[in-house]
This record gives structure tokens, sequence and C-alpha cells, in this order.
């Protein structure tokens, strides 16, 4: 049986392959390398990282749904100094690929800051702007369903930082078209598509709903294909 | 943690609700008492974590309670289902830490994960009391599997129709070197009130993965931030911060 040539060049990168699992689905990628070899992938977006150390959102933080699940996780995450000086040391040892930084932020100042410092790391091949998390107040989706401020957050990033940027947008919007064409004119080398839909799940014993900040964000089977159609 | 194929042996119940699943397969993955496996159901997005009740090299004994539609799934597999876990899950019981006579405190299907528990402190000579809350009669179970290890066994009900009336901590001993326990958050708080000496808790979350990428199931402690999944689901009575 003949081989197939799966490599694809990703904004100026060699990868073995196009598969590359999201942000937050994949934590800082070495919990899965217990299970199997994590270089068999192209690469992975790894979690959503902020200038602070974040717990995040109260639990419950996942619910299932038909064909997928909703979570508000909240961008937990142990901070940008202690990604760069503790995770992705632990990563290092069992991937030896370029990886993706997910960067988040509440501030233009912030992501500013987070990219120029995870843009000077070696093993970080691509930096992925999350102006998209569903699940805090005042970051991410603020300024993911604006077209201006994603073109300046876009704009004042490129300034600083040397690798490739890619913006990920959010669904929930009503034109995502000006959102991507906003974070193209603000200098974007590429988008990524799509961050989770707003959902809400209730348990039917208590009439509550289920997840600790009522609603969150879906993902799985279910949404693939809106995230197609965005593409 | 290990990822393998399962093939369920027994799957029957104890009472109306709660099942004992016996499952062949590749334990190898499994350390520590106390911990859990997640288990893949066809038409289910999410794994189903289950604490387990007891192993040895080729199987494993699950005891679950249906709570919704996964866990009826579950009590309807046939024998010779196979099954897709991922085994050797969190931190389970420190056993360096139990003294000569460690407690045992289970509530309801917070019972089965200190069966094996209390198995390997029998086997390390230790005199070990067991106390098992329920909520009626109809409930009871794993009474005479403990008794059979040796243990010292008291069986609390809420209404009184068997054993001594009440819960769990309305039959604490007078003295025990430790104690370990699992169990609805409620008694588990209750427990953390009464107890005089350190202990350990074992605590259950709604949860994606399973072993520590999503951070589901994190909470707050003395110690930092944990995930129930991974840093748990046992942590120490001293680091516990509880909610609200």
């Amino acid at each position: 049986m003949g081989e197939i040539d799966t490599k694809i060049n990703f904004l100026g990168i060699e990868i073995d392959n196009p598969i590359i699992p999201a942000s937050g689905t994949y934590g800082f990628g070495y919990e899965f390398a217990e299970l199997y070899d994590i270089n068999m992938l192209g690469t992975f977006s790894f979690k959503g990282t902020t200038a602070e150390p974040r717990f995040g959102n109260p639990t419950p933080r996942i619910a299932e749904c038909p064909s997928g699940m909703i979570n508000c996780i909240g961008l937990q995450n142990p901070g940008i100094e202690k990604v760069i000086s503790e995770e992705l040391p632990k990563l290092a040892k069992v991937f030896h690929k370029p990886v993706m930084a997910n960067i988040s932020g509440f501030s233009l100042e912030e992501y500013v800051s987070n990219c120029e410092k995870i843009d000077k790391v070696d093993m970080v091949g691509w930096i992925e702007l999350n102006v998209s998390c569903p699940n805090v107040h005042g970051g991410g989706l603020a300024f993911g369903t604006d077209p201006d401020n994603v073109k300046n957050v876009v704009k004042a990033v490129k300034k600083v930082i040397h690798k490739p940027l890619i913006v990920k947008l959010s669904p929930n919007v009503t034109d995502i078209v000006a959102i991507a064409k906003a974070a193209e004119e603000g200098g974007a080398d590429g988008i990524s598509l799509i961050n989770s839909l707003m959902g809400l799940r209730i348990d039917l014993k208590t009439g509550e709903p289920i997840l600790g900040i009522k609603t969150g964000g879906l993902s799985g089977p279910a949404v693939f294909p809106v995230a197609l159609r965005c593409v | 943690m290990k990822r393998s194929l399962f093939e369920i042996e027994k799957n029957i119940p104890l009472t109306k609700d709660v099942f004992e699943m016996v499952l062949n397969g590749d334990t190898s993955g499994i350390t520590n008492a106390g911990q859990f496996v997640n288990i893949l159901l066809d038409g289910y997005y999410l794994r189903r974590p289950i604490s387990v009740c007891d192993y040895d090299e080729g199987s494993l004994t699950l005891i679950y309670k249906v709570v919704g539609k996964g866990t009826k799934a579950m009590s309807e597999m046939p024998v010779g289902t196979n099954l897709d876990l991922l085994v050797g899950l969190g931190n389970g019981y420190d056993l360096s830490r139990a003294g000569d006579h460690p407690l045992l405190i289970g509530g309801g299907v917070g019972v089965p994960p200190l069966y094996n528990l209390a198995k390997k402190l029998v086997k390390e000579g230790k005199k070990v009391s067991v106390i098992l809350g329920f909520n009626k009669k109809e409930e009871v179970f794993a009474e005479d599997s403990f008794k059979k290890l040796g243990c010292d066994v008291t069986v609390t009900t809420v209404d009184g129709s068997y054993g001594t009336k009440g819960f769990v901590t309305s039959a604490l001993p007078s003295s025990y070197s430790y104690f370990y326990t699992c169990g609805p958050e409620p008694m588990l708080k209750a427990v953390y009130n009464a107890t005089t000496t350190e202990g350990e808790f074992s605590f259950e979350r709604r949860m994606g993965c399973g072993f520590g990428a999503c951070m589901g199931c994190s909470c707050k402690t003395i110690t930092g931030y944990k995930r129930i999944c991974k840093e748990g689901p046992v942590l120490r009575k001293e680091e516990i911060l509880w909610e609200k």
C-alpha cells in the first residue's frame, strides 16, 4: 500500500499532517502522552493563557449534550510566566515539534505583552489570538465581537511579534465575515474557526442550569457543520 | 493511566438501582486503592468516571448506581460486551498514613472504593473499622463483603430500618488512628466536622477528560488549585476548602 503524503506548509512551517487539536481540548499536551505518542499530531494549540494565573469558573464546568458537550472552564491557566517556565518544559520532554500558543487577555495591553513574551519561546511556532472565549466577562469575546477591536488588537500584536499570528474567531456574532476581514486588515496571517457556540443545559431534576455560570460553550460533532460553514 | 478494552464477565443488581459489574482486561494501569476508571459508552460523548471497588491482575469490579441515561445503559449491558476503559485514573488513598486502627466511612455508592482499601489495610495487619451509611434497609449492600475481610462493620440507616439509626457520624467510634471516607458531599462535610483525627476524603465531580487536560473538575484547596481527576479524587483533610 502506498503512503499518502500528509505534510502541509502551515504559515511557513512544514508540519507532518494537518491534525491540530484545538486549544482547551488538549491541556498542555503532556497529559495525553501517557496514552500515545503525541508527536503523531501535526501540532496542537495549548490551553488559553493569560497574564495572571486564573482559577476559572465555579464547577460544574462541563455538561454533556447529544453529540457534544458544553463547558464553562473560564480560562483556568497558571499564567504566562508559569506556562513558559513550567508547562512548556514539561511538554518539551514529550513533544518535539513546534506548538501553537493560545493567548488570551482582558485588555489590548495584556494581549500585546503576552504575545511578546510567548513569541520569544523557541518551541512556539505560531501564536493563536483568542478573541472569542465565551466564558469570561470583559475578556476574549468582548474583543472578538467588534471588528474595530479585532483590527486594533491584531495590529498592535503584529508589531511586537515575529511568528505567524492566527486569530480564533467566535461564531457568536451577527456577521463573522466582517470580523474575519477586520483580522485580515489588522495583519493576521490566518484565522481559526470556530470557538464554541453559546449554549445552556438544564438539570431536569432541579430545574436549574447545570453549569456553574449557567451558560457555556457548545463543542463536539454537533458544531462541526457550523464551523465548516464559517470556513 | 492506560487505555484498553475490557469484557463484561458479570453485571448484576445488588439493590434496586445499584449494580455490580466485573470486567476482564489489563488492569496494570491501576496503582492504588481509590483510583477510578473512565468508561466510553456507545452513543454518549463523555466517558463515565466510576471508582474501582476491587481489582486483581486480570479483572476489576465496579459498583455503580443508575443515576442517568449513561449508567442506565451500563446496567443493561449483557455479559460479553466489550468496553473501552481508561484505567488507573486519579491519585487514590495514601495507605502509609493509616496507623494501626484506621476507620473507613462510606455512604451509598461511596462505599465501593473503600473495599479494595480495606482489603489492603487488612493484609498489612491493621485493625480496620468500617461504617457503611445508607438511607434505608433496601439500599444496604457490601456489609458481608467487608465482614469477610475481617473488618469490624457498623451499618447505619437514616430511617433506622437497619443497623444503627442515623447518619454515619452517629456511629463514630471513640478511638481510631486515621480515617478514609467517600460519599455524597453533605456526608463528607459532616465527617469533616465530626472527626478528631486527620484523614482523607474522596470527591466526586462532573468530569470531561478524566486525566487532567480539560480543567473541568478543578477545585480550590489550601495547597492551591487541584483537579479532582488528577491530583484527586482523594484530598487530605488539612487541605480541603469547602465551597460556600
